[in-house]
């Protein structure tokens, strides 16, 4: 038997009952009471942590059908990820589950390798790309893939639904006892903000750094009531590849065309008043708003009171300018956000959990007022997709998406066709972003309002040089421009969940037919 | 009509299609290439053999990279092989166009 979601999809009975899920149902959280996790403890007095072999520590720690995590913050950079895996897969370990705050590129081809071996034969993640995803969307793993957002992650393993039994935690420097930090030494990539949910709630946390310093180190982010051993190895990440390194602002026209709109919609919002808070993420268009934005700030005399999320160089710009107060730091995309961590006392470095878990005292999103999201696709229920591809194979991830979008005004910005791909679309292949919690869609010809945000429909409709379009009409362009697609072809067989933040069930994803 | 010699159109840059036509025997022999062929590859394929079936060409090998490129570019990148492999480029069929 399958039953519509709220969001219109099929979830299959057996997954509902098997895994213990709910569907989706709403946006809304509400106030539940939760019953948190804490993990054992092995106590000791010792005063050196520090251990040269990183084989035995994995010996000493890793147990067949374990749970073990990772974070990402060295990005495309990282060493750690393959250095620990490269051993677990040599000793020959068994049925663990991989549980790493997200995976990048870089870690692909030893999953696959993993996955091949029956070394891994689960997986929770924000997102995957390139050939991994490809491996999965064509049914290399038995048990569907879990895919959660940065907050819905925090939520997981406070819960103890993600019960993390070894993290493998890279960083940049600690001393000999774990005390450590994201901001300091040659491979520094600034917050470790989803890291530390790790270093809270594992039962063994493993720290491996190239940097040890002197005791105790500080800022401790990490800290040595958390760790259990220290590895030194001789480099822990290629700091060239960690972050984008400096960053450049879009050419593109359209692009500069969609920045500028969405500039426009913020700044006619009933939001852009003193105080107000944003987010904007990466990419080329996100990073040309901040631009537009900063003008803006300065001609009406604006000042925010934060800015959240992953942060990057142009938003420390306006930290220094005094334009907003606070950065509040979850990852840093570059590396001037990374570097700039420990002279700006206004840059707070926070937690996954304090940044966007929805099962809590209160999250930042929560008092988000605007967010700058991207989308691979876009539908007419506003329902948004980052996480597969046109073809229906898994390449993105949910990051802090679901999380971000229950700001006050949530700007889905996209050009509205990719080639020959329609962003606008009638209907998403997968749906991680309720179309309830988006509000205006901005496209190079267009924008286009969500019609529950009746008040919105009345203060952004006159903006000079904007036009506005329905969520349908602007489906019909896109539909003009690259004419209609053959429907994907998925067999029966589902290889991934797509939870919401709250730990429902918003989609599934099936293995694609080839 | 029958091609007179193998010929090309087209670049591989995205958006773009790279269209090219050798003689062929049976009919028209699609090799294609292309990040979305799952969801446009018959388009693609109709749009090239209805601009072939214009010039009287009845047999060709063709050869398809296709960069995302739109319709009309395809349908484009199609005549302009046409006309190349029929050595016609110097007397176009107007009324094809």
């Amino acid at each position: 038997m399958k039953l519509k979601n709220n969001v219109g999809r099929e979830i299959p009975d057996e997954i509902l009952k098997e895994k213990g899920y709910q569907s989706f149902q709403t946006v809304d959280f509400g106030n539940s009471v939760i019953q948190r996790d804490a993990p054992k403890v092995h106590a000791t007095t010792e005063n050196n942590k520090v251990v040269d072999s990183l084989q035995d520590v994995v010996l000493k720690t890793v147990k067949d059908g374990m749970t073990i995590s990772f974070h990402h913050h060295f990005r495309e950079g990282d060493y750690v990820f393959n250095k620990v895996m490269r051993l677990i897969i040599d000793y020959g370990f068994k049925n663990l589950t991989l549980a790493p705050s997200s995976l990048t590129n870089v870690m692909n081809e030893i999953v696959v390798e993993a996955i091949g071996k029956g070394v891994v034969t689960n997986i929770t993640s924000s997102g995957m790309r390139g050939t991994l995803g490809d491996a999965i969307s064509h049914g290399a793993l038995k048990n569907p893939v879990i895919f959660r957002s940065h907050g819905g992650r925090a939520r997981a393993i406070e819960s103890g639904k993600i019960k993390i039994d070894v993290a493998f935690l890279g960083v940049p420097n600690s001393d000999a006892m774990g005390n450590a930090n994201g901001m300091d030494g040659k491979t520094a990539f600034g917050s470790l903000g989803y890291a530390l949910m790790d270093a809270k709630y594992a039962e063994k946390v493993v720290l491996v750094t190239d940097n040890i310093k002197p005791y105790p180190n500080t800022p401790a982010s990490i800290k040595q009531t958390q760790v259990d051993y220290v590895v030194k190895v001789d480099a822990v990440g290629d700091p060239d590849k960690i972050g984008s390194g400096a960053t450049r602002f879009t050419k593109d026209p359209k692009e500069l065309k969609i920045a500028k709109t969405v500039n426009e919609v913020i700044t006619h919002s009933p939001y852009f008043k003193e105080g107000f808070s944003f987010q904007t993420g990466s990419g080329g268009a996100a990073l040309a708003v901040t631009r537009f934005l900063r003008q803006s700030m300065i001609a009406n005399q604006i000042k925010a009171s934060f800015a959240l999320g992953g942060i990057t160089k142009p938003t420390i710009d306006l930290l220094e300018e005094g334009l907003v107060q606070k950065v509040m730091d979850v990852q840093d995309f570059d590396e001037g956000a990374a570097i700039s961590m420990h002279k700006n006392k206004n840059q707070q470095e926070i937690d996954a959990s304090w940044y966007a878990d929805p099962a809590n005292k209160g999250a930042m999103v929560d008092a988000l007022d605007v967010v700058i999201l991207s989308a691979l696709e876009v539908d007419t229920q506003f329902n948004v997709n980052v996480i597969s591809g046109s073809d229906g194979v898994i390449r993105g991830a949910i990051g802090g998406h679901q999380d971000a979008a229950t700001a006050k005004l949530t700007i889905i910005s996209a050009p509205l066709v990719r080639g020959r791909i329609a962003t606008v679309v009638p209907n998403v292949t997968t749906v991680v972003t309720p179309g309830d919690s988006v509000d205006v869609v901005v496209t190079e010809i267009g924008i286009a309002i969500n019609p529950k945000r009746k008040d919105l429909l009345k203060l952004l409709t006159k903006i000079p040089g904007v036009p506005v379009l329905t969520i349908e009409e602007m489906q019909k362009k896109a539909q003009e421009k690259v004419g209609i697609p053959k429907q994907l072809e998925f067999t029966n067989r589902v290889v991934a969940l797509v939870e919401y933040r709250d730990g429902s069930l918003i989609d599934v994803i099936n293995e694609v037919k080839e | 009509m029958e091609i007179k010699k193998s010929a090309i159109a087209g670049t591989l840059e995205s958006s773009d299609v790279q269209i090219m036509l050798s003689t062929g025997k049976n009919g028209f022999e699609f090799e294609l290439e292309s990040d979305v062929a799952k969801q446009f590859g018959d388009q693609i394929k109709e749009t090239i053999v209805n601009v072939l079936k214009k010039y009287k060409i009845e047999n060709a090998e063709i050869r398809v990279i296709d960069k995302g490129a739109l319709d009309m570019v395809i349908k484009a990148r199609a005549i302009t092989a046409a006309q190349r492999a029929l050595d016609i480029v110097d007397t176009p069929q107007w009324e094809v166009l």
